[in-house]
């Protein structure tokens, strides 16, 4: 184990993968002689050559296709998106390419394809640079969709992205980027899909989450035991493969819950958690789920507003103290 | 057949034998896309349905020149030629048109999506300009992993007038990836046409904006689009950069089933127009050539004919006879494992 830094931990897990397997290769927009505009890909270039870590145009379609047809022939890309917010404008290759190839072929066709980068709110980048889209990605099949919490699993996630045999849209938090934890050295070690972790645990509420949110219904958790409330901690690390499991079991223990999601409240994925929850649990419910969301505006640059479009774990407590009432 | 008479390569490097390959390829694609529309208005076909009558000689002089299943081919939903041109048999692509288990994407696919790439063939895109972002990645793969095969990549002329497109084909350039792009230049984007849907009808120009070399080639003769696509290839083959051809083409029938001759077909061209180039149509203008050789007589015509038939018959038949895809099907290939 070593204390690293989130981003360290991308970057290893991509350093092990790419020593591992020949086929594995990074392209995007200043991957390389740039070292990567937040620093994951730092030093891949010299270590790898420019075979490996591809700078490419300012062109995500391009760079979504090339990943995608890259894969379609055997080799194992990861495709960064400098941010997710860019992303958008590959949205045929992306969902009409890579998500579908398989299926259309009948299973014939593999399409093993990473596509990372950062998501997430909150240092005034306003209404173009603001986004997390998972919602929409988790709504398309054929998309796995991981979100770490941590720089473990930042790691371990990200391995066994590049090791999966399908589309991963694996979308990291800017905002945590420079979080520290612990993280394994072993180059076998990975995190496996559809397994959600336990943060903590707790007997009252169920506080379900994924990337930031899970950091910060951890720091919720703190506040609401000082009050005696005794919250368990639920974090999905991947939206799809969905482990309803642990989230149901969660639920028989503490019968109330609160979802908490960065993006959009609109149709977005907390409202997939609960009516999740609704019909397989609801008799188990003693009090109407909770979301916690981010407000349903274009992200705003003045530093006020923006703080009122986030939600933050205060809402969080407020969320948990409704349900509990 | 019996060859009745064998003789030496002509002039242009082709035998006979090629020649009557390139004749019976052309002719299978012709006779099995006039079989189509009839099972569609059967309702044995569903969904969109879109023929490449006209356009033949842009597989036939193309597809038999490369080194499959290690090249790789991407083309449009315009892609029942394709395939069979890459050895998809008949019978299952007509069971991908009907959706049965045996079809070629074992009836997840369609006419849009038939796929084949154990024989190089990586299928059919719906998407306008969509496989051109892919044929970067097949190309920078096949680069990558050191090998000299190409991927070769089909798309209209509407194409060009997709934002994505253009991204790519700087890219490639960019790169120097082995690809050798086809310009389906068919002349109308659905119903507009070129002059309507570009300032600038100069393909080729566009390409070398992108640092691709180009040029035009009369796709409605086999012949010179087999020697353009050899050139074409060896180029990419010995230097490693892309190639690409604007090849001017005419489809005879409408864009898709819909587009008949009641349809919006009426609108765009005249019959005039598309009479004018059913007299530059690829497979009489080969049979004339095969004529004046001595290579060919109207009895082994006939026998061709005769056994594509049963082909085009068997094919249909197959696919009739073929079960539907189980409904347990439904939930699998949406991943791999």
């Amino acid at each position: 184990m070593a204390k690293m830094r989130y981003l360290q931990a991308l970057r290893l897990a991509m350093t092990e993968e790419m020593e591992r397997d020949p086929n594995v290769f990074i392209l995007g927009e200043e991957v390389g002689q740039y070292q990567g505009t937040y620093r994951v890909t730092e030093g891949l270039l010299d270590k790898f050559g420019g075979n490996r870590v591809v700078d490419t145009p300012i062109s995500e379609i391009g760079i979504a296709g090339m990943a995608t047809g890259a894969a379609m022939v055997g080799l194992r890309p990861i495709a960064e998106f400098m941010t997710w917010s860019f992303a958008m404008s590959a949205m045929d290759q992306l969902v009409n390419h890579a998500a579908k190839i398989t299926y259309m072929s009948g299973g014939r066709i593999k399409c093993p394809v990473v596509f990372r980068g950062p998501a997430g709110v909150g240092t005034q980048l306003s209404a173009q640079h603001s986004h997390s889209l998972e919602a929409w990605f988790a709504h398309t099949p054929g998309f796995k969709v991981a979100m770490p919490a941590t720089p473990e699993d930042a790691k371990g996630l990200l391995k066994t992205a590049i090791r999966d045999n399908n589309p991963v849209i694996f979308m990291e938090h800017a905002g945590l980027y420079g979080s520290s934890g612990e993280v394994s050295e072993d180059p076998d070690f990975t995190v496996p899909f559809g397994v959600a972790a336990v943060r903590r645990e707790g007997t009252d509420i169920s506080l379900i989450g994924y990337s930031r949110g899970v950091q910060q219904s951890l720091k919720a958790a703190d506040i609401l035991a000082k009050d005696g409330i005794s919250a368990e901690v639920i974090d999905l690390r991947t939206l799809v493969p969905l482990d309803m499991d642990t989230v149901l079991a969660s639920i028989r223990k503490t019968h109330r819950a609160v979802v908490m999601q960065e993006e959009w409240r609109n149709a977005g994925f907390a409202a997939e958690i609960a009516a999740r929850i609704y019909e397989q649990a609801f008799d188990e419910l003693d009090a109407p789920i909770q979301r916690v969301a981010g407000a349903d505006v274009p992200m705003p640059y003045a530093k006020n507003l923006e703080r009122a479009a986030i939600p933050t774990e205060n809402d969080i407590v407020l969320a948990a103290r409704r349900a509990l009432s | 057949m019996a060859d009745t008479i064998v003789k030496p390569p002509t002039e242009d490097g082709i035998s006979r034998a090629e020649m009557l390959d390139l004749f019976r390829l052309m002719l299978r694609i012709r006779r099995l896309e006039e079989s189509v529309y009839r099972k569609f208005h059967e309702a044995k076909i569903g969904g969109y349905l879109h023929r490449y009558d006209g356009q033949e000689a842009l597989v036939a002089g193309v597809i038999p020149q490369l080194q499959l299943p290690h090249d790789k081919i991407l083309c449009t939903y315009r892609d029942h030629a394709h395939a069979i041109a890459c050895g998809t048999t008949a019978g299952e692509m007509m069971a991908e048109l009907m959706g049965r288990a045996t079809g070629c994407a074992r009836g997840k696919g369609g006419s849009m999506h038939l796929t084949d790439p154990d024989k190089g063939f990586l299928g059919g895109d719906g998407i306008v300009g969509g496989p051109i972002p892919v044929s970067v990645g097949v190309g920078y793969a096949l680069k990558y992993t050191g090998s000299k095969n190409i991927c070769v990549c089909y798309f209209g002329d509407g194409a060009m007038n997709q934002g994505g497109v253009h991204e790519s084909l700087n890219m490639v350039g960019l790169y120097k990836l082995p690809v050798l792009y086809i310009l389906e230049n068919n002349r109308y984007a659905m119903g507009t046409a070129l002059d309507r849907s570009t300032g600038q009808t100069d393909f080729v120009l566009k390409a070398k904006a992108h640092g691709i070399a180009g040029e035009v080639v009369d796709g409605m003769n086999v012949l010179t689009m087999r020697e353009a696509a050899n050139r074409a290839i060896e180029h990419i083959r010995t230097t490693g950069e892309a190639y690409f051809l604007d090849v001017e083409c005419y489809r005879f029938v409408g864009h898709g089933v819909g587009d008949d001759n009641t349809g919006g077909q009426k609108f765009y061209r005249t019959e005039e127009e598309v009479d004018e180039w059913r007299q530059r149509d690829p497979i009489l203008q080969l049979v004339r050539d095969l004529k004046q050789r001595g290579y060919i007589s109207d009895e082994q015509i006939e026998a061709i004919e005769a056994e594509i038939k049963i082909e085009v018959d068997e094919a249909i038949a197959f696919a009739e006879a073929s079960p539907e895809p189980p409904l347990d099907s439904l939930y699998e290939n949406v991943f791999s494992e």
